[in-house]
């Protein structure tokens, strides 16, 4: 594969080569990679605040509590105790064998690096979103909202937003893709058990676009006593900013566990992006380490040139859900229905910095179809013990390509953002199994 | 003055509010626009909204999201919208067409190119649901030098310190969403409805129409008593969801009946 060839090419770090390139292009890039986005919600041209005026004095009001809550050690402290004695973390980071073994079999003398796995997939509810649900539902008791919504697609957020609700004793109402009500059956049912209205949508495509559609239009007309709890690192400012700061505890705990582990930062980061939350939660913290390379996983369906959900890949630049990201759309800009076996990345959009990190060049995406998802989902089964969520499949097959061509000495972490028991029906499908 | 303002200044003069009506561009086909434009402007309407569909029209209720999608489904265009505005304003060199829609079909081939075919199709005003002050960049700067109104949204959440952000940049006329919420859906209380329109009249001289939930004539009566302008969508697309291409004689015949309402309004004052 080109990309790959030209990832492992380089002698000197990624960065220092795509700034070169950039800054001739007139780009500029801030002293540090880790300051954005600007003052109104900006990275480079991405980002923003696209909403309907309704809701533009709310999305100010809670930028302006969440300043205020990141200067609160009170805030810090009880999101810390929660993350650590309701959700688990820190959370395991893993050494592979078997998985590094395997492919260094089919790999040249001295090649295949270790790879380690960020267990994110053993948090309480089974996957990253619990750190992101937990932040803001305490945002949104500061804000004295009693109610929260939010929109979901493989149900991994539906049922963290359903518990967090539990557990601060508020109202939850989840909006789900009626498509996906009908393929994630488990995860709307826990959902339910939790206490939470499951609400099916029907307009559109019937996926996680619609969803949000449907939880905006609610939020819109509730703004008084609501909460959107955005499951994923999009959106209007400043909820890609603070999703991303929720979800960092990712990227911060993997530097500390690497440097226990082996002395030193790893070469390489791995994660799957739908909205791309993980992902970014997983790279923020080492967005200056620039010996540290970087490659976010997009779904691509059926193939590129086929149906997919790869929006850097295959989309353009424009506005949807309050940002302005890649997406994919049609020349009048109208959205085009993505497609991924996993629903969690069945999403025509990105996260904004992601698009601008692709833009500068400091992520490298790298797009992963259906079929490989689905051999990567079996083999990290039966050669860890650990079954991915779908989304994860993605990562662990982007990791199965890219650790055959690097040293055996260089250090690979994928983000095991999910576990896969919600996705055992649909692999049994896919495979035509009889459960 | 330009159309927009000559037309307020006609309505003003005659004692009444301006009736606004809208109507999603191709829907239910291209071709049966045209003549449900007609109708609209037969039966009494005053200023045109047109509606730009977009497949995620994340601010509107089913009845207009339906129509975006009836729209779409039979095969609209940028390029056929742009086509029937230029049509309606060879028919109607005087009656003031607004297109109303989302972002991204507008900014796709970026802002100067969307001001430019405005202006060349006669379209005299744009509202972009999902462009705020705080982006007026991304497309405010392009109208203004096309010479195209934007007019911009006052809503029940949009507080006296927020309002001059607001006004900075809005022309043609205020647009006051009545309702914290999506398009034909509920209704606001008449007296917040006067409360509001107070309050936005003493901040701005631009006419103020008032919509959102506005579905009959006798609503359209009691907001057209205190507000510049009354807006009715949701009940006109959903008489073209339910009557199709043969939809013009039953919106005609409603519209006549707003635009009665309204017109009664000034005999009232007269007397």
């Amino acid at each position: 594969m080109a990309l790959i060839a030209s990832l492992h090419s380089k002698r000197t770090p990624i960065l220092t080569q795509e700034t070169e390139t950039i800054m001739t292009d007139t780009i500029s890039l801030p002293n540090s990679l880790r300051s954005q986005p600007d003052a109104s919600g900006h990275f480079g041209q991405f980002g923003g605040r696209y909403v309907a005026e309704t809701l533009m004095p709310l999305i100010l009001e809670l930028e302006k509590v969440y300043r205020a809550a990141k200067d609160d050690p009170a805030f810090e402290e009880e999101y810390d105790y929660l993350l650590k004695q309701y959700v688990g973390r820190p959370n395991p980071l893993y050494y592979a064998a078997r998985l590094t073994q395997a492919l260094r079999e089919g790999a040249p003398a001295g090649k295949g690096a270790k790879i380690y796995l960020k267990r994110e997939e053993l948090n309480h509810t089974g996957a990253h979103k619990i750190n992101n649900c937990i932040g803001q539902a305490l945002l949104a008791r500061r804000m004295g909202k009693k109610k929260v919504i939010a929109e979901t697609g493989a149900g991994q957020h539906g049922v963290a937003t359903a518990t967090v609700a539990a557990l601060f004793g508020m109202e939850c109402k989840i909006f789900m893709g009626a498509k996906d009500v009908e393929r994630q059956k488990p995860n709307v049912f826990r959902m339910k058990l939790l206490g939470a209205e499951v609400i099916p949508v029907t307009s559109g495509s019937a996926t996680l676009k619609d969803s949000m559609n449907d939880a905006l239009r609610h939020w819109v007309s509730n703004v008084h006593d609501t909460f959107y709890i955005i499951g994923t690192a999009a959106g209007p400012h400043p909820y890609p900013e603070l999703v991303r700061d929720f979800q960092s505890i990712i990227g911060k705990e993997i530097k500390t566990q690497m440097m226990e582990a082996e002395g030193r930062l790893p070469d390489m980061l791995i994660a799957p992006v739908g909205g791309g939350s993980n992902a970014i939660g997983m790279f923020h913290p080492f967005l200056d380490d620039t010996d540290v390379a970087m490659i976010g996983v997009e779904a691509a369906g059926e193939g590129l040139t086929g149906k997919h959900a790869a929006s850097l890949a295959g989309g353009a630049s424009g506005i949807l859900h309050g940002n302005r990201t890649y997406l994919l759309q049609d020349e009048d800009g109208q959205i085009t229905e993505a497609h991924s076996i996993s629903a969690g990345l069945d999403y025509p959009g990105i996260g904004p910095e992601h698009s601008w990190l692709h833009k500068i060049g400091r992520v490298q995406y790298m797009p992963i179809t259906d079929d490989e998802a689905l051999a990567s989902f079996q083999k990290l089964s039966a050669l860890e013990g650990i079954i991915p969520a779908l989304e994860s499949a993605h990562a662990i097959a982007a990791a199965e390509q890219v650790a055959p061509t690097m040293d055996a000495d260089k250090i690979i972490v994928v983000n095991l953002s999910g576990r896969g028991d919600k996705d055992i029906f649909t692999v049994a499908d896919a495979l035509g199994a009889e459960m | 003055m330009d159309r927009m303002a000559t037309r307020f200044a006609a309505c003003k003069a005659q004692g009444r509010a301006a009736l606004i009506t809208f109507v999603t561009a191709g829907d239910p086909t291209v071709a049966a626009t045209p003549a449900i434009l007609d109708a609209l402007v037969e039966g009494g309407a005053d200023i045109i909204e047109l509606g730009m569909p977009f497949t995620d029209p994340m601010a509107d209720g089913p009845a207009i999201e339906l129509a975006n999608l009836r729209s779409l489904g039979s095969g609209t265009k940028t390029a056929h919208i742009f086509a029937i505005a230029a049509d309606f304003r060879a028919r109607h060199p005087d009656t003031p067409l607004v297109l109303m829609g989302y972002a991204n079909p507008m900014l796709v081939r970026g802002s100067d190119w969307f001001a430019d075919q405005c202006k060349v199709a006669g379209v005299d005003g744009v509202i972009c649901v999902d462009v705020p002050p705080e982006e007026d960049a991304e497309l405010g700067p392009a109208l203004r030098n096309a010479g195209i109104h934007l007019v911009r949204l006052a809503t029940p959440t949009t507080d006296a310190k927020r309002l001059p952000a607001v006004l900075e940049g809005a022309s043609g006329f205020l647009y006051h969403v009545s309702v914290a919420g999506i398009t034909g859906k509920q209704q606001a209380a008449q007296a917040n409805i006067e409360l509001a329109v107070q309050k936005l009249k003493a901040a701005t001289h631009l006419p103020i129409a008032v919509g959102f939930g506005v579905r009959t004539p006798e609503q359209a009566a009691a907001i057209g008593r205190i507000a510049d302008g009354v807006v009715v969508g949701s009940a006109i697309v959903d008489l073209v969801g339910s009557h199709g291409d043969a939809a013009a004689p039953f919106v005609q015949q409603f519209v006549a009946a707003l635009s009665g309402a309204l017109t009664a309004n000034s005999r009232e004052t007269a007397a």
